[in-house]
């Protein structure tokens, strides 16, 4: 089972949130409502689920609602209607005694503009939900330090949070969310506030942290190369509906509308999208001792290619054939087309989670194509040139035709 | 023409208090007392010149605040407090005020402190209920500007003469600020760190008291500050119903048209209001924000 479960979230600000809801099931959008009943729709209808020790991203610009969502997950916003499960309890019907156990132990959160208390020390403010909690100083302030530790501000325990730069001070927002070892981390924008260079830096510890702490991290970010870096999986947010979840290799190469697209379409998208997503499954390959030169030319013709994979026993991949090789053969009449395969020193083969940004020098020194294999070395797919510049690019082939017509010279 | 009695109501109003509320009014007058001349005698108990170096060290510790103590920053800022204490209160002694000083400093502190005490807990209740935010601004928009003569008269009624009714008084127009500085105070609060204290799981109570009531410390003791000299703005119109000290001094000069009189207990005033507002306005300076300044 799943670690949260969202089902049918609804949050409606304002006085007349019986008949915004009304409109909403009637499939008004968020003007309509605002202009009829004066009521603010801040998520509609939200329905996620998130594993156990995932970073799930929830991206959407401003007013999208991400914060909002987010605030209902440990009730700083109590939601209109719908559900968010933990565990299998139902949070948003807990009573209040219930609710504080479940903020101090379970879930804690960090917030895009840190949120610390300015008149107390780095350690002291780590310390802060074991405090409230009851817990003695000497457990909780040994704590502290080790958490602060953990997030790389030794030497800065005494100091006062104000004298420190706004990366450090997110980084004592972390080490706060992470002394009372909770199970889930909600980040609101945690790295928004922070300059590019130190948040590139902070969403790589966070990576490094993640792998050894292993929490279920909700990560909210209106910046899409955020999401797609720290993500396991994406939602994409757009005026309180979730528009499309998944994968980044599935948002990028699968975008669910036109807002997602217009939204994937400046993206890096090499360290994203990988060999299993551009290459032709199951190629058209010929079987080493069984199948001779006319064989493999007649299956190059058929599938228009000038060189064809060679399978063993198994499906087992050995490498790579061309066409004016084969005719040659047959010419002299030879029948072994092991006599001309490429094998490993002028073949590549990759596996499916192979970013195509790595992909691409391979192509350099060869004609040949890229060889895509599982873990027994069986072939599953073929890579060529032309779909790996055109993931590259992102580009569709309408765009690049114009490209043609505007920039090319005629001739 | 309609000829609306609204005089006539509180009056029968206070009527009906006096005679029904006595008991009340008499408890208060004694407790009310008893804190003054207590107050009092232990300000006049020390010789006067050991009090004068007391007082003046007081101003000194407090103005010099933050600094490391005998350094000469700590000399720099509260040196010019330390010495105008002792050359002020000096003053004061050789003109043969001394008891009225301690008499009104001990009536102005009594007050401070019961407006204080009702002020904050207020303040902080108006600070987490809008309603009652709502109900309470225009109580104290009318506490300040009704002028103090008019609410004398029913502090005589209720309290007889002396110090009582005038520390009642006194109480009345200096409560406000205390009450909307705290307000003030903890709803300026910056709400992230509110919301972050709460998504940690923190009670309303340790809310307060960990978060708000720290983060708004700065401004309620600008609140306290401002009450000690409304307070002290009260003394002479307190002694209008007999309350003692220089007020009832430059009351007396006023009266026999007396200038010596009067000036002298005038310049008394001032002295004691730039010595309290001095040090009361330190109280607000952290000793971790003084030191990040030097």
């Amino acid at each position: 089972m799943s670690k949260i479960q969202v089902e049918n979230l609804s949050v409606i600000f304002g006085k007349r949130v019986k008949e915004a809801q009304e409109l909403q099931k009637e499939g008004k959008d968020k003007v309509e409502i605002l202009n009829q009943t004066g009521c603010t729709v801040g998520v509609s209808n939200a329905n996620l689920e998130i594993q156990e020790g995932e970073v799930f991203v929830v991206m959407g610009l401003s007013g999208s609602g991400k914060s909002t969502l987010l605030r209902c997950f440990n009730r700083l916003i109590d939601p209109t209607t719908g559900s968010v499960v933990v565990d299998g309890n139902d949070i948003t019907k807990i009573n209040e005694y219930d609710l504080r156990e479940f903020r101090r132990k379970k879930m804690t959160m960090v917030f895009q503009h840190f949120g610390l208390l300015p008149h107390r020390t780095v350690s002291s403010n780590v310390a802060f939900g074991l405090e409230i909690q009851g817990i003695d100083e000497d457990t909780r302030i040994k704590k502290a330090y080790d958490v602060i530790k953990t997030v790389g501000l030794e030497g800065y325990e005494e100091k006062m949070t104000g004298q420190l730069s706004g990366g450090m001070q997110q980084r004592v927002g972390l080490a706060r969310a992470l002394a009372t070892d909770p199970e889930i981390l909600l980040m609101d924008e945690a790295f928004s506030a922070l300059d590019p260079l130190i948040r590139t830096q902070m969403q790589e510890e966070l990576i490094q942290l993640q792998e050894k702490v292993h929490k279920t991290i909700l990560f909210i970010t209106h910046d899409l190369d955020e999401a797609l870096k720290l993500g396991d999986r994406i939602a994409i947010m757009k005026d309180g509906y979730i528009v499309q979840t998944g994968s980044p290799e599935e948002i990028l190469t699968n975008p669910a509308d036109d807002y997602v697209r217009a939204f994937v379409e400046n993206v890096d998208r090499g360290g994203i999208i990988t060999a299993g997503s551009v290459m032709f499954k199951n190629p058209t390959a010929v079987r080493i001792k069984q199948d001779g030169p006319r064989a493999a030319l007649r299956k190059m013709s058929k599938a228009g290619v000038t060189s064809i994979p060679v399978i063993g026993e198994n499906g087992k991949f050995l490498g790579f054939v061309k066409d004016n090789d084969m005719k040659e053969m047959e010419d002299k009449g030879m029948r072994d087309i092991e006599q001309y395969m490429y094998t490993k020193e002028e073949v590549t083969a990759v596996t499916t989670g192979m970013p195509v940004a790595e992909i691409l020098p391979l192509f350099l020194d060869t004609d040949l194509n890229v060889a895509v294999v599982d873990e027994n070395k069986k072939l599953i797919g073929v890579v060529v040139h032309s779909s790996v510049i055109a993931e590259m690019i992102g580009k569709q082939r309408s765009e690049v035709k114009q490209i043609r017509e505007e920039g090319g010279i005629d001739l | 023409m309609i000829d609306i009695p609204l005089g006539e109501w509180v009056e029968s109003f206070v009527d009906w208090l006096y005679n029904n509320a006595s008991g009340f009014f008499n408890g208060i007058t004694v407790t009310i007392d008893s804190m003054v001349t207590g107050l009092q005698s232990v300000l006049l108990f020390p010789n006067d010149y050991l009090m004068i170096v007391i007082l003046a060290i007081i101003a000194y510790v407090m103005t010099s605040k933050g600094h490391k103590p005998f350094t000469k920053g700590a000399w720099k800022a509260g040196g010019g407090m330390f010495i105008f204490t002792i050359l002020g209160l000096l003053l004061l002694h050789f003109m043969g005020y001394w008891q009225e000083t301690m008499q009104t400093i001990a009536l102005i502190l009594v007050s401070a402190l019961i407006a204080l005490a009702i002020g904050i807990p207020v303040g902080v209740y108006a600070s987490r209920n809008d309603a009652f935010d709502k109900i309470i601004r225009p109580v104290l928009d009318f506490m300040q500007t009704l002028p103090p003569f008019v609410y004398l008269i029913p502090a005589i009624i209720f309290f007889s003469v002396g110090n009582v009714p005038g520390v009642v008084a006194t109480i009345v127009f200096s409560l406000p600020p205390a009450v909307r500085l705290t307000n003030l105070g903890i709803r300026n609060v910056q709400q992230d760190v509110v919301e972050a204290s709460q998504a940690f799981g923190c009670t309303q109570r340790q809310l307060l008291f960990k978060v708000q009531i720290p983060l708004a410390k700065p401004t309620i003791l600008a609140g306290v500050n401002q009450v000690i000299m409304l307070a002290l703005s009260m003394v002479v119109i307190a002694s209008m119903v007999g309350a003692g000290g220089l007020g009832q001094a430059v009351y007396k000069g006023i009266l026999k048209a007396d200038m010596a009189l009067g000036f002298e207990a005038g310049v008394g005033i001032v002295i004691l209001a730039i010595f309290l507002d001095r040090v009361t306005q330190s109280l607000g300076i952290s000793k971790k924000q003084a030191s990040d300044e030097e």
